[in-house]
């Protein structure tokens, strides 16, 4: 079980504006194993969804590069890759889900057309094995009726069913890791559910490697086995799910549990974080969360804190924590 | 008793579905079906549901951008259809105002935030410039933004502070009731707290009434005195707020708040007991399917539910629109 697929080491992202340099992701390090789920959760503008895009090297180039560390995949530094390399395994081997199911169909095209599209050109099938292969994939996101639901296109179909094609689209060639950026987010919550319980069940299907990005921790809680909190292209704590709600240590990971509203208690006031991120052109020295927190101290705004172990997988950036 | 202060009362909004050159109607999107509330001073209810259910169109209607097809509206007791247009000028619309749900789309970006917040001021009050400049001063600072940002201009601040002014501008009329459609939910989780407590500290002070339209059911715990579930331009449950969220009536209700559970993996820590995962989904309004417009998802219907549209029962507190109640 403890086989990493897919290793991030000391990631950083950064975009080159007229202004500046920007960046996004400043030194991330994580793993994730065959059947994980691994969760990213942050603010916007928190490097979350520029991480995936790294992953996945989709950035907009030139103004966002990949300036340092590694992305292991399957043994392989994928930043090493030629472009054309980097297209073999992009969409085989490591793909993604975008929040906006609407966006990212075209209108165009018949949703068969679209997964045959993937299947086509990772997988060396003869003509009439891809429309099989198409409705495979339909069935592993439990699309109803995947013979008829091929022929149609997306304005046909509901915003639900149109996010599970753009699953079906990711998982059609059974990649190793799977990016889900924001999945959900465009989704009523009843849908919602509905979409977080396919994942549970793609996994023990398929043993894929999940990452997911999102801003809601309830969503975390349903479905992350571990999960990094990210705060201005860095994280502040890593750890597995229950740990996280049960024994937050980072000073802005308790804070965002307790600034969103209880379903199971009535709370009489929110705890509110004052003030506003960073601006990532020209960070603070020291700890980023510093000019929020509540407990800093003076060696908060001159050093940058050391990830601190508490246990095996949980870590944390604090100098309060000892 | 305090007083009702905003009432509705069997609200129907149908559109209508043309086809052809003629404009022929071939259908109507049953989009509000018969919704009845009622909101007294400095309360707040809270609109729930689905996209799709309804909940913006009554809104709407509430601000009167959108007709009714039937049923009325009172406000303070009055019906809004007896009153002239003149009336509603001076009665109706400077009592009731809005604050949207996209921060970057509900300003123009070409004004500055003294006139962003003193539009309404100067349209329906006689104040001189001058005054409406202090007055929008003094708004500004009440949300919690200096008065030095009177002359900038709504792309210089971020979507907490944007969603503040628009607070501000929303309070300039001392308005009655204030509709709030969405009001948080395309801000970030650690600015969405400073605004729910804001606008729940100008509620004390104000003693303002609210509308809030909401899908996240944390959201409307927090803010709200009672709740209205909506599906399919029904509302099918309506109660106090504690009383419905810790004893949920309506099929649909209980499936929404487990929806929105928060749930820890690994067994003896969960929050929630099993979670309730409804098929399907919401069916069109252009064609709400026969009696109970929720048995096409429900675990529990019977064929009563799918023939038999239900009656709105009382059970104890609540209102509840299902056959399972008597």
């Amino acid at each position: 079980m403890n086989n990493p697929v897919i290793q991030v080491e000391d990631l950083r992202t950064s975009f080159f504006t007229r202004i500046g340099e920007v960046k996004a992701v400043d030194g991330i390090s994580f793993s994730v194993n065959e059947g994980e789920t691994f969760g990213i959760v942050g603010e916007s503008g928190c490097g979350k969804s520029v991480t995936g895009l790294s992953l996945l090297r989709l950035l907009p180039e030139p103004a966002g590069q990949i300036v340092g560390g590694k992305i292991i995949l399957e043994g392989k530094n994928i930043l090493e890759l030629s472009k054309t390399q980097m297209r073999a395994y992009r969409g085989k081997i490591i793909s993604m889900i975008l929040q906006d199911p609407m966006s990212s169909l075209n209108p165009c095209y018949t949703i068969g057309d679209q997964i045959g599209e993937s299947v086509k050109l990772h997988q060396d099938l003869p003509d009439n094995m891809v429309e099989p292969e198409v409705i495979s994939s339909l069935r592993l996101l439990k699309i109803p009726a995947p013979e008829v639901r091929l022929k149609e296109f997306p304005f046909q179909l509901s915003g639900g069913m149109r996010q599970r094609v753009v699953g079906s689209i990711a998982m059609s060639c059974r990649p190793r890791v799977l990016i889900a950026d924001e999945p959900t987010t465009a989704l009523d919550a009843t849908i919602q559910a509905q979409y977080l319980a396919l994942f549970d069940d793609i996994q023990v299907k398929t043993n894929v490697a999940l990452i997911f990005i999102t801003h809601d921790f309830g969503v975390v809680s349903r479905i992350c086995d571990r999960v990094g909190v990210m705060y201005a292209g860095k994280f502040v704590e890593t750890a597995p799910t229950r740990e996280i709600f049960k024994a937050p240590k980072h000073p802005y990971t308790v804070a965002l549990i307790s600034s969103v509203p209880r379903l199971d208690k009535k709370d009489e006031r929110l705890f509110s974080i004052e003030g506003q991120p960073p601006s990532l052109l020209n960070l603070p020295p020291g700890c980023r969360f510093a000019t929020r927190c509540s407990q800093v101290m003076a060696i908060c705004k001159e050093q940058e804190p050391p990830e601190i172990k508490i246990s095996e997988n949980h870590s944390v950036y604090c100098w309060r924590v000892k | 008793m305090p007083e009702v202060l905003l009432e509705g009362r069997d609200l129907v909004k149908h559109y209508p579905v043309t086809r052809g050159l003629l404009q022929r109607t071939v259908g109507w999107v049953r989009a509000v079906d018969g919704v009845s509330f009622s909101l007294e001073q400095g309360k707040t209810l809270a609109i729930v549901g689905e996209s799709g259910a309804g909940k913006t169109t009554v809104a709407k209607a509430l601000l009167l951008l959108e007709k009714l097809t039937s049923g009325s509206i009172l406000f303070h007791g009055n019906d809004l259809s007896k009153f002239s247009a003149t009336r509603l000028k001076k009665e109706y619309r400077p009592k009731v105002s809005t604050v949207q749900q996209n921060p970057w789309s509900s300003m123009n970006p070409r004004m500055r935030i003294r006139d962003v917040i003193g539009e309404s001021l100067f349209v329906n009050t006689k104040l001189s410039k001058k005054e409406v400049y202090a007055k929008a001063a003094t708004l500004l600072e009440k949300v919690g933004i200096g008065a030095e940002s009177l002359p900038r201009f709504p792309h210089e601040f971020s979507g907490g502070q944007r969603q503040r002014i628009v607070v501000a501008r929303s309070m300039a009329l001392d308005p009655d009731l204030t509709i709030l459609d969405e009001p948080v939910s395309a801000l970030d989780v650690s600015i969405r707290a400073q605004i729910m407590n804001l606008l729940k500290d100008l509620q004390t002070q104000k003693n303002l009434a609210y509308i809030v339209i909401a899908h996240n059911l944390a959201t409307v715990r927090y803010m709200s005195h009672s709740v209205a579930i909506m599906y399919l331009g029904q509302i099918v449950e309506y109660g106090e707020t504690e009383t419905l969220f810790a004893n949920p009536l309506h099929p649909y209700t209980r499936a929404l708040i487990s929806a929105s559970q928060l749930t820890l993996p690994e067994e003896g820590e969960q929050t929630t007991t099993k979670q309730i995962i409804l098929t399907g989904e919401m069916p069109s309004p252009l064609n709400p399917p026969s009696g109970c417009r929720f048995h096409t998802r429900c675990s529990e219907a019977s064929d009563k539910c799918s023939k038999e549209i239900p009656e709105v029962k009382t059970v104890g507190t609540q209102q509840v629109m299902c056959h399972h109640y008597k």
